[in-house]
């Protein structure tokens, strides 16, 4: 197995490779030791961070942004934004208040205070 | 309830007939297909006050214009339409081309045009230095001006409904049928009207309007010309409309200073399949850029606002068509309306309204009728002094919306108010200027729609660009 | 007329990051004129993150990062205006704006300008066919999305892979919309990388480069484009022409210094940045009016507009306090490779300087250098430079102490 990825770990957007040597993947091409974890890592268990935004229901037509407070696996970025389409909050929030527990290993936070 | 007078078709020319009309103690209906006033031929349209001396002597064209020249400007006045008395140059461009203004001369005189002069191209130079080096002689029209169509079209409607006219938008015209006392005129969606006289005033679809009482004797001709916009950094460029004398490429591209401030150039004369193309070509805004170059060579291109397309309503026969329908007494058309139509506007219009007169229509002047309409621009005419007591009045004229035309809260709920009211973005933009600048409504968008919404009592999703289908948005967030 | 010692005209991430600056360089009276109802300008609608890794060290969203800043202008207690637009702003710094409470006008020892930018609008790139509702510039959309909770469209189109228009074909597919295709004009991408990765790649979006599109179709509400590659003129191929249905077309072609009020004021532009001509206090030629943040030149990362903001805001305090550092000016210029240079003049007094820049297309490995006639003043080596990321490099103060010569930046490739 042979993999191209670029690095977005900063703007220089390192052009790495991950090799299947035996079992054990290696890495070239990165710069910096954080590349090539970011490299290891989008092989075997990528995350991303979602942001989206939620209902403020005693708010009429209003909306509040949140994010998951660490990243969660790539694969399920969509299964949050349904558990986000089903949550509602009550202003006012402030910005870390958490929205959700529990969403495949970290929280929902909102980003956006509202009074 | 039978009305007098019907009137298809809110354009330009069927607003000022709903105007002049108003002056009489009668009942009018205005009926328009889409859903504001001024979006045929009125919408789009070079702006230009034409002095008069391209129309053949002895037509219609001809006779309508050199009256309705001060006619025009007087209703402006009135119903406080900006318009200036910029005068127009039309420039030949070598030996070959010079007999051509002389003959533009001729003409002129003998339509009876004032002012009418012939300059060698430096002479002309002296006055627009930004005259092509290549120009040898030019006609230049010290009575022409320029107005926006749509601007008037606005107004005119907005005039006449203020004296009692109806305007009902969104009525297209499906059928017309002659009753004992007049006229049923039923729309797409089943809703009917009637009258006792028809005026028809349908721009692209008055060939069609006719067929629907049996008068097939003339067709439109939708022929689209397409414009560039230019940016105000571009508006002083020329401050005279400038002309080319007619040649193989056509009637040739206009360079000309707006109203507001901007550049305008074109238009091309492409024949299309249909009044409602707003297409704008690769090939056409080509030759707008070249042929507006060869009178200007300094135009800037890089400062394009937008480009856009608007339809004119020709016929074969090259005149105005306006008479009494042979098949159907007390119908008038009122159709070819192409250039130069705005021009004519008022002309045209009274001699509808003496055609109505002919065919049997009492006109009874009406106490206080009131042709002046306050002016819509008001503030942003005022002095500092007096912005601020009229927003410590008003605070909504303080909050500005656009920042690139400097459009205040309080103007845009106006437009959406007053007669003819805006209902769509593109209405607010017509009315206002909001959204019209540099950002073309990226900024104010938004709360243009929300301004929409909350004036006419409507969820944001049913807000439209133009009425129609044309929704901005599909629904929200996750539903 | 009220009369204070600097006015920053905006609130955005410059406004805000000038006005704490100056605050702490010992200037207290400073105020915001911002137009909206809020501090934090475009941030507040960039709910994603990314913003903040060079300047705070963490990975946080647009609202959270303008938060950050919005505390320190509350705790100083700088006065804001809000809803307050200003409407212009005179060579002797009288400042006219205009808001619920009437016309106001201001009147200061320095001006700080921090408009931002604006983005270029369909019109602007004569793109050809009918004026259907449905085509919005990808920011507008973003404020529609993202602070007022409306979906623009389902059927995607995106001409431009700026950052915003990539930020956005995210956006819309995880709010279920189908992005069918983003078009870049030119052979490359004017995104960031990640950008490219985590909104394109993750989400299957095929990007078209060298791709336009050539015409918009639909009467009422937008039914469709035709795209097609294009030429060496970026002209469309006829053959390469393709009709993709779709409701809406974002436009991400590039954004636009909003220099209305610099210009009208009479201060010297520069023609490829749009923005104005400044020193390295970002200072404009017209004498205490400054100038920061997306108004002077288009950044890709909040983090540098905050640096940049800062720069100025202590440039006006230092002016302010009678401070500003004496020395004369010398000039910068582009050289081989690089579009521009900022700041385009350098004041030798005693003091390191950074230079700002962009190249003109990507490269893979070059040095930069530094020059004035025959004297080298610095070098950098880059492993890769594109158009879209700016690059900083420094010059030594006793580097510039004895320059006489403009000061020239060029690359080379390796």
């Amino acid at each position: 197995m042979e993999r191209n990825i670029t690095c977005i770990i900063c703007p220089r957007g390192c052009p790495m490779t991950v090799k299947d040597v035996d079992g054990k993947l290696e890495v070239t091409g990165f710069s910096c030791p954080k590349g090539e974890k970011y490299a290891i890592d989008e092989c075997t268990n990528p995350v991303r961070t979602v942001t989206s935004t939620v209902r403020v229901s005693n708010r009429k037509d209003t909306m509040v942004s949140v994010k998951t407070a660490a990243p969660v696996p790539k694969g399920k970025m969509m299964d949050v934004m349904a558990l986000l389409r089903k949550t509602a909050v009550d202003a006012p929030v402030a910005i870390g208040q958490v929205v959700l527990t529990d969403v495949f290993g970290t929280e929902v936070v909102i980003t956006k205070a509202i009074d | 309830m039978n009305y007098d007078v019907i009137i298809i078709g809110a354009g330009v020319v069927g607003g000022m007939a709903a105007r002049e009309l108003s002056r009489y103690q009668l009942s009018v209906c205005l009926l328009e297909k889409e859903n504001d006033v001024a979006t045929g031929a009125s919408r789009a349209n070079s702006g230009i006050v034409h002095g008069g001396y391209d129309p053949e002597p002895g037509t219609l064209k001809a006779k309508l214009n050199t009256i309705g020249v001060e006619q025009l400007y007087e209703a402006a006045q009135q119903l406080h339409v900006p318009c200036l008395h910029n005068g127009s140059m039309v420039c030949a461009f070598g030996e070959k081309e010079d007999p051509a203004v002389q003959e533009l001369y001729e003409r002129g005189q003998i339509n009876g045009i004032p002012g009418l002069k012939i300059l060698t191209g430096d002479e002309a130079r002296a006055i627009e230095p930004q005259l092509s080096k290549a120009i040898t002689s030019v006609l230049h029209v010290t009575n022409a001006g320029i107005i926006c169509p749509y601007d008037l079209t606005i107004a005119a409607v907005g005039n006449a409904m203020d004296n009692g006219v109806t305007l009902k938008r969104n009525f297209p015209v499906s059928a017309i049928e002659k009753g004992e006392n007049g006229y049923t005129v039923t729309s797409a969606k089943g809703e009917s009207v009637s009258g006792k006289y028809i005026l028809n005033c349908a721009g692209g679809y008055a060939d069609k309007l006719a067929a629907m009482v049996g008068d097939e004797y003339f067709t439109i001709i939708p022929r689209a010309g397409e414009y560039i916009l230019l940016d105000k950094a571009e508006g002083s460029r020329v401050s005279h409309t400038i002309f080319q004398v007619p040649s193989e490429e056509g009637k040739g591209i206009l360079v000309s200073p707006t109203v507001d401030g901007n550049l305008l150039t074109g238009p091309t004369a492409l024949k299309v399949a249909t009044p409602e193309s707003r297409d704008t070509t690769p090939a056409g805004l080509e030759q707008v850029q070249r042929l507006a170059a060869k009178s200007v060579p300094s135009v800037n291109f890089r400062q394009v606002i937008t480009s856009f397309t608007g339809v004119r309503a020709s016929e074969k026969g090259g005149d105005f068509i306006i008479e009494e329908s042979k098949n159907a007494p007390g119908f008038i058309h009122v159709a070819a309306i192409d250039s130069p139509g705005l021009t004519c506007c008022v002309s045209i219009a009274r001699y509808a309204v003496e055609l109505l007169k002919n065919a049997g229509l009492a006109l009874e002047e009406k106490a206080g009728w009131n042709g002046h309409r306050e002016n819509p621009h008001a503030f942003r005419e005022m002095t500092d002094e007096e912005k601020n007591a009229y927003i410590r009045e008003n605070p909504d004229f303080g909050k500005i919306v656009c920042r690139c035309e400097t459009v205040s809260e309080g103007e845009i709920r106006a437009a959406i108010r007053r007669n003819p009211g805006a209902m769509d973005i593109d209405g607010v933009k017509r009315r206002t200027r909001g959204g019209m600048g540099r950002c073309q409504g990226g900024f104010c968008g938004p709360y243009v729609m929300a301004l929409i919404a909350q004036e006419l009592g409507i969820p944001m999703e049913s807000v439209t660009k133009s009425g129609g289908e044309s929704f901005m948005l599909t629904g929200r967030i996750g539903e | 007329m009220n009369e204070h010692a600097i006015i920053v005209v905006g609130g955005g991430p410059a406004g805000m990051a000038a006005a704490i600056a100056a605050y702490d360089r010992g200037v207290t009276d400073v105020v915001i004129l911002d137009r909206e109802p809020h501090l934090g300008g475009i941030l507040m609608q960039c709910i994603h993150n990314g913003f903040g890794l060079h300047k705070l060290g963490q990975e946080l969203t647009g609202p959270e990062y303008a938060a950050v800043y919005e505390r320190k202008v509350a705790e100083r207690g700088i006065k804001v205006y809000y809803e307050t637009t200003v409407t212009h702003v005179s060579p002797d710094r009288v400042v006219t704006a205009q808001s619920r409470q009437g016309i106001l006008k201001f009147k200061a020892q320095a001006v700080i300008l921090a408009m931002g930018c604006r983005e270029r609008s369909r019109g602007a790139l004569n793109i050809c066919g009918s004026r259907p509702a449905g085509v919005y510039s990808a920011g507008t959309a973003q404020k529609l999305m993202n602070c007022e909770g409306y979906m623009v469209g389902k059927k995607v189109v995106i001409l431009g892979s700026g950052d915003i228009g990539l930020i956005m074909a995210r956006r819309m597919s995880l709010e279920g919309a189908k992005v069918e295709a983003v078009c870049e004009l030119m052979p490359y991408s004017g995104g960031l990388t990640r950008n490219i990765v985590q909104c394109l790649e993750d989400f299957g979006i095929p990007l078209y480069l060298s791709t336009t599109v050539a015409q918009i179709h639909g009467d009422k509400r937008l039914e469709g484009v035709t795209i097609a590659q294009v030429d060496q003129r970026r002209q469309p191929i006829e053959e390469t022409k393709r009709y993709i249905p779709c409701d809406t077309l974002l436009l991400s072609v590039g954004l636009i210094p909003e220099n209305e009020l610099t210009r009208a004021c009479g201060i010297p532009m520069d023609p490829i940045t749009n923005g104005a001509l400044v020193d390295d206090t970002c200072q404009t030629a017209v004498p205490g009016i400054f100038a920061c943040g997306n108004v002077l030149q288009v950044h890709d990362l909040v983090d540098y507009v905050s640096d940049e903001a800062e720069r100025a805001g202590i440039g006006a305090a230092d002016l302010v306090l009678g401070a500003n550092a004496q020395g004369e000016l010398v000039a910068t210029k582009p050289g081989n490779g690089v579009r521009y240079v900022i700041p385009q003049n350098v004041r030798k007094a005693g003091q390191d300087v950074s230079l700002f820049l962009r190249v003109t297309q990507p490269f893979g490995k070059v040095k930069f250098t530094v020059t004035s006639g025959d004297q080298v003043l610095a070098v950098a080596k880059r492993l890769k430079a594109a158009p879209g990321e700016m690059e900083k490099i420094t010059v030594k103060a006793e580097q510039l102490a004895n320059v006489t010569e403009p000061i020239v930046v060029a690359l080379e490739e390796l």
